[in-house]
């Protein structure tokens, strides 16, 4: 029983294969989708995506956020930004997680939008930096 | 009658005119075909995301607190049209009829009494509109230079058009654009941006039926949260799709139109030496006579 995983960025669709499980980073959390999951929408917060394939991974990406969609035998990822973690350049990540720490000092706590934005980029550029160590 | 010299140099200065034209025609075929698989390669995002908009939409729209980006503010009384052309021209009408067909709905829509406000995408369009219109632009943006779209670039727009609702600058946002439909035929597309629901939710559509799409489907976070990450990334999505269908219906406008002026070129370069040789004969023609007359006369 296999799990028909799409990974699509705006610009193309990346990756479209049978897995037995791919783990994605939702905003509530980690889920571990297997075949016949509910069928589910969800935000994604910035991480890593992990492709099992008989309870291995075979393949990781770090993705800046998006969307998933989940129906009993297919899993689409929809990724804002998505690469590989050897794609990650260590000097840019930093710089971009020091300007979303400054943002998010910065962000007014009453403007519930541009504060999430805040946080959104900052737990991004964290989990960018994290990616790092799974190169 | 021309002489032979100047005849001649008018069919050089057209054998180059041609070879310019073949060139560019030759360049526009192959970006086009660069520009359609980056159209098609774009489509899988585009048409998954369209999906999960509607499963969402759906239940939300009848919601009082539906987010303003979908719904629209409720009135219609201000509009912001973004018109999509080119940076560059040699295209056939690929941009005059964008114009003219954006400044009609402008005309339109002020004869009803609202007030109209663009955004041009592109050169082409920002001059033509700058001429007649230069009171109701607020702001363009163009590729001067560049290679390609990205997805960056439509983010941008995107974010300049929701700052400005956000604003209050304006109630309705509406996307013109070349649509690509064949190599030969390019047709204006409007596409509404804001509300994305395509207007005010129907009160009297029954609430079973609103919450078909959704129903399906868990929700995370929640519907709310969801669909305020969703529709910026939707209003970018199409824009992207816009710049992709038009810089696909570009270049081939721009062949279709370097095509037919290489058959011109041909065709008047076969015009000026079918002259050119009569003019020759006739001139060696007028020489035998002299010759021979001179002859006779001795």
């Amino acid at each position: 029983m296999t799990l028909a995983l799409e990974i699509i960025s705006p610009e193309r669709l990346l990756l479209a294969r049978q897995v037995s499980m791919v783990v994605i980073p939702g905003t509530e959390g980690d889920l571990g989708i297997l075949p016949d999951h509910a069928k589910l929408i969800t935000s994604l917060r910035g991480g890593m995506i992990d492709i099992y394939e008989d309870d291995e991974i075979i393949d990781r990406f770090f993705v800046s956020g998006g969307f998933a969609e989940i129906t009993e035998t297919r899993c689409t990822v929809l990724a804002d930004q998505i690469m590989k973690p050897s794609e990650i350049n260590r000097e840019t990540a930093m710089e971009q997680l020091a300007a979303a720490e400054t943002a998010y000092r910065e962000v007014d706590e009453a403007d519930t939008t541009a504060w999430r934005n805040a946080s959104d980029r900052l737990i991004t550029a964290q989990a960018r930096i994290d990616a790092l160590a799974h190169e | 009658m021309p002489s032979l010299k100047s005849l001649r140099n008018r069919i050089s200065s057209v054998k180059s005119t041609q070879k310019i034209t073949k060139a560019m025609k030759m360049v526009a075929a192959a970006k086009l075909r660069r520009a359609q698989s980056q159209a098609e390669a774009a489509q899988p995002y585009a048409t998954r995301m369209a999906a999960m908009m509607a499963a969402l939409a759906q239940g939300a729209a009848s919601n009082p607190n539906a987010p303003k980006l979908l719904v629209g503010t409720g009135a219609d009384k201000r509009h912001l049209i973004v018109a999509v052309t080119a940076d560059r021209g040699l295209a056939g009408p690929f941009n005059a009829a964008l114009s003219r067909a954006a400044k009609a709905r402008v005309r339109a829509l002020q004869a009803e009494g609202k007030t109209v406000q663009l955004f041009a995408v592109g050169r082409k369009g920002r001059d033509s509109f700058r001429r007649d219109m230069a009171d109701l632009m607020m702001g363009d943006v163009n590729f001067v230079g560049r290679k390609t779209v990205e997805f960056k670039d439509a983010e941008a727009i995107a974010d300049r058009i929701i700052a400005a609702f956000n604003d209050g600058q304006f109630d309705v946002c509406t996307l013109m654009f070349n649509k690509f439909v064949s190599v030969m035929v390019q047709t204006v597309a409007e596409t509404p941006l804001i509300p994305a629901a395509g207007g005010p939710a129907n009160d009297n559509q029954r609430p079973e039926s609103d919450a078909s799409g959704s129903a399906d489907y868990e929700i995370e976070p929640d519907d709310g949260s969801l669909l305020d990450r969703l529709l910026p990334r939707n209003l970018a999505i199409q824009i992207y799709r816009a710049l992709l269908e038009s810089s696909a219906g570009f270049y081939a406008s721009q062949m279709t139109a370097m095509d037919g002026a290489s058959r011109n070129a041909g065709d008047m370069i076969n015009r000026l030496t079918m002259n050119y040789n009569r003019t020759r004969q006739a001139n060696i023609t007028r020489e035998l006579i002299e010759i021979i007359s001179g002859a006779e006369a001795l």
